[in-house]
């Protein structure tokens, strides 16, 4: 439970793939939805509270039982019908275990599981609990479209953190409700969804000249 | 097991980065080397585009190469962390290159346009070549920066256009030789010479090496 | 008010689908509707009283037999209202497919009025071999009305596997709902899922409407739009009559809103 191992886990520097992804922000700006730091609080909220729940109710069950990876793999597949979104996730999820593999010996999850599951699986191994893998999740869902924010719309940096620490104690709500419900059967796990980002990475995927992943 | 091969060991391709600045002939110069290795050597390409597929498409459209050789990373606004700070997408690249096309004997892993500071990874490449072109003006290498001060070969490209530019090639070269002691420079006139052939004989002497040892 | 309601679609003796139940309760009333044709059977949801109204509790299960087609439609829009201060309504929609069978779900909208809490659950299973068509269209609020709380809360399962899994919240208590991830300036949303045999072949997206295979033996379209004519301008062509048909087969459709381009780029799967 050490908590500069959570920071590691946590920052963005972390070398797992993150910076090439912009979490659907990118389709979002192109359509003209997201223009200032206003735009970015309404996506970043509505993010947190769908696919940052999502993500971090996950990862803290993966954190707290790694065998029950499959079905929760599974269980992301049936909450991501963008298959953008699946491909994006599981490129995420792979890079991540890459980065995390040269730092603990992470429990098999296969080789491209979805991202809250190597998440989780990095966590345990990391000896984090599953309540300080849901925070990383949840942190991770908001800063890095913050940060793609910052580089596709030349946003004030210390506006954009200005929020994002206005959203930290949201951060820690969602993250104490994903990890209260990791034990949950997978089928009832969260799984809100959030339909303009499912829209957007499926148009996103179809554009011949963008600079983010998805 | 181990997060990304190791970078000794036989089985796996030699890995070579092309780095440089915007519009120094990077593509070019991978489109060169195709032609000129890919009937002797297995051979495939990634590509580190500002904006996606503009490099791949460029190597498709010209021939140099069959699609399932190429692969196009995204950046995300930032092509020197893509292969220095964070080489993930990089790797997994290589890595599905290796496993789709079976053993390689060289990837070329070409950088987004970028700076004189981008340099590749060491966990992403053996060897890395810098392109520098003549119009940039022949003050380039005296300028200096990681690029071209510690690149294993630094290539000056567009030397047909030095009249053109006022550019002194003897210039070039003298400060490149103070920059960077014994490391290798070649001068390069893709319009002159299409193989490549100063770039693709220093290659081809790396994987003759690497096959030996 | 509670009030509980059922249909029972199976095949007679003739490999036509008849009624074996028909049941239900103010507000929610079924009739049957429409021949008998080879098609299968239509029944329609007829509301029997103002509502949903918070406190109310209603549920709704649909059976669909080894063979049976059954189509369910409604004449009129949902229309979630905020009642008495009660704990928020609720309406359970329970579906069984056996294989074989198909089931088509196309009622009109539910629209979410100022005030309304209501929670909608749909707990679909289809077997291996069963066809499904299902369609859900929620409009935020009446014209020029700001949107009540609703929760949607869908299980779809086929050949005893989870095939698609969603909430979504809107209203003034979901965070975020009418920002850029979720609805944005959109008031209206429709999903149309598919599963099974027949299934539509999903073509490519656009800005407003993607077309998506899930991971599982199904499709998933999704429009939102600035109202309701524009969800349906999406979707309604996508539930022409023939799209889900058990026990028949027929070439998938291809549906394409926006072509495909060809790129280079693939380095992920």
């Amino acid at each position: 439970m050490s908590l500069a191992t959570l920071l590691l886990l946590a920052d963005g520097r972390l070398p797992s793939g993150g910076h090439a992804h912009s979490a659907g922000l990118e389709a979002q700006v192109t359509a003209g939805r997201v223009r200032s730091v206003a735009d970015l609080d309404g996506f970043l909220r509505g993010k947190l509270a769908t696919g940052g729940l999502v993500s971090a109710a996950f990862a803290a069950a993966a954190c707290a039982d790694a065998t029950r990876w499959a079905d929760l793999d599974a269980g992301l597949d049936a909450r991501t019908p963008s298959p953008a979104l699946r491909r994006a996730s599981r490129a995420q999820g792979r890079a991540l275990l890459r980065a995390g593999r040269a730092m603990w010996p992470v429990a098999g999850v296969g080789r491209e599981p979805h991202q809250p599951v190597a998440l989780g699986a990095l966590a345990a191994a990391a000896g984090l609990s599953p309540g300080q893998a849901a925070v990383a999740a949840a942190h991770g869902a908001i800063t890095g479209p913050a940060s793609a924010a910052v580089r596709l719309l030349g946003l004030d940096p210390y506006r954009v953190h200005a929020l994002l620490a206005r959203l930290a104690p949201e951060c820690d709500r969602i993250a104490e409700v994903a990890a209260s419900r990791s034990g949950d059967a997978v089928d009832r796990l969260p799984a809100s969804g959030a339909p303009l980002l499912d829209i957007g990475a499926e148009y996103h995927a179809t554009w011949e000249v963008r600079l983010f992943a998805s | 097991m181990d997060p990304h091969a190791p970078l000794t060991g036989g089985s796996r391709a030699l890995r070579v980065g092309i780095g440089g600045p915007v519009g120094s002939g990077k593509t070019a110069l991978v489109a060169a080397l195709c032609r000129a290795l890919g009937a002797q050597l297995r051979l495939a390409v990634v590509t580190n585009d500002i904006y996606t597929t503009e490099d791949a498409d460029f190597l498709l459209r010209n021939g140099v190469l069959p699609a399932e050789r190429i692969r196009a990373v995204e950046t995300g606004c930032c092509p020197h962390t893509a292969i220095r700070d964070d080489i993930s997408a990089n790797l997994d690249a290589v890595e599905d290159l290796e496993s789709s096309l079976g053993p390689l004997d060289l990837v070329l892993l070409e950088s987004g346009g970028d700076n004189l500071t981008a340099t590749f990874s060491k966990g992403l490449i053996d060897q890395q070549i810098f392109v520098v072109d003549v119009s940039g003006g022949d003050k380039v290498p005296r300028k200096g920066g990681p690029g071209v001060t510690t690149a294993d070969l630094l290539v000056i490209n567009k030397t047909d256009l030095a009249p053109l530019v006022g550019a002194d090639l003897s210039v070039m070269d003298r400060d490149a030789r103070a920059r960077r002691g014994d490391l290798p420079t070649v001068f390069l006139s893709l319009a002159e010479d299409r193989g490549a052939t100063p770039v693709a004989d220093w290659i081809r002497g790396l994987v003759a090496a690497r096959a030996a040892g | 008010m509670k009030a509980k309601a059922r249909v029972v679609a199976e095949v007679d003796g003739h490999g036509r689908t008849r009624l074996a139940v028909l049941r239900g309760e103010s507000p929610l009333l079924l009739r049957r509707t429409g021949r008998h044709t080879a098609e299968g059977v239509t029944v329609h949801l007829v509301g029997g009283a103002a509502g949903p109204l918070r406190g109310d509790e209603l549920r709704l299960d649909v059976e669909v037999g080894p063979g049976a087609r059954l189509e369910v439609l409604s004449v009129a829009a949902q229309l979630a209202l905020p009642g008495r201060p009660a704990p928020a309504s609720r309406l359970t929609v329970t579906a069984d497919v056996a294989a074989g069978g198909a089931l088509r779900w196309i009622p009109e909208p539910l629209i979410a009025a100022a005030g309304c809490d209501h929670v909608v659950v749909t707990r679909v299973a289809v077997e291996a071999g069963g066809s499904l068509l299902w369609r859900d269209d929620l409009v935020c609020g009446r014209h020029g009305e700001v949107c009540g709380d609703v929760l949607a809360d869908t299980l779809v399962r086929y050949g005893g596997t989870t095939l698609h899994r969603h909430e979504l919240a809107v209203g003034p208590r979901a965070p975020g709902w009418d920002g850029p991830a979720v609805l944005g300036a959109g008031r209206a949303i429709g999903t149309l899922l598919t599963a099974g045999p027949d299934a539509v072949t999903p073509g490519s997206a656009g800005p407003a409407v993607a077309l998506m295979p899930l991971a599982g033996p199904g499709m998933l379209a999704t429009a939102v739009g600035a109202d309701i004519r524009e969800v349906r301008a999406a979707l309604d062509p996508l539930c022409a009559a023939g799209h889900v048909e058990g026990g028949r087969s027929r070439p998938p459709r291809e549906i394409t809103v926006r072509p495909p381009r060809l790129s280079a780029r693939r380095g992920c799967r």
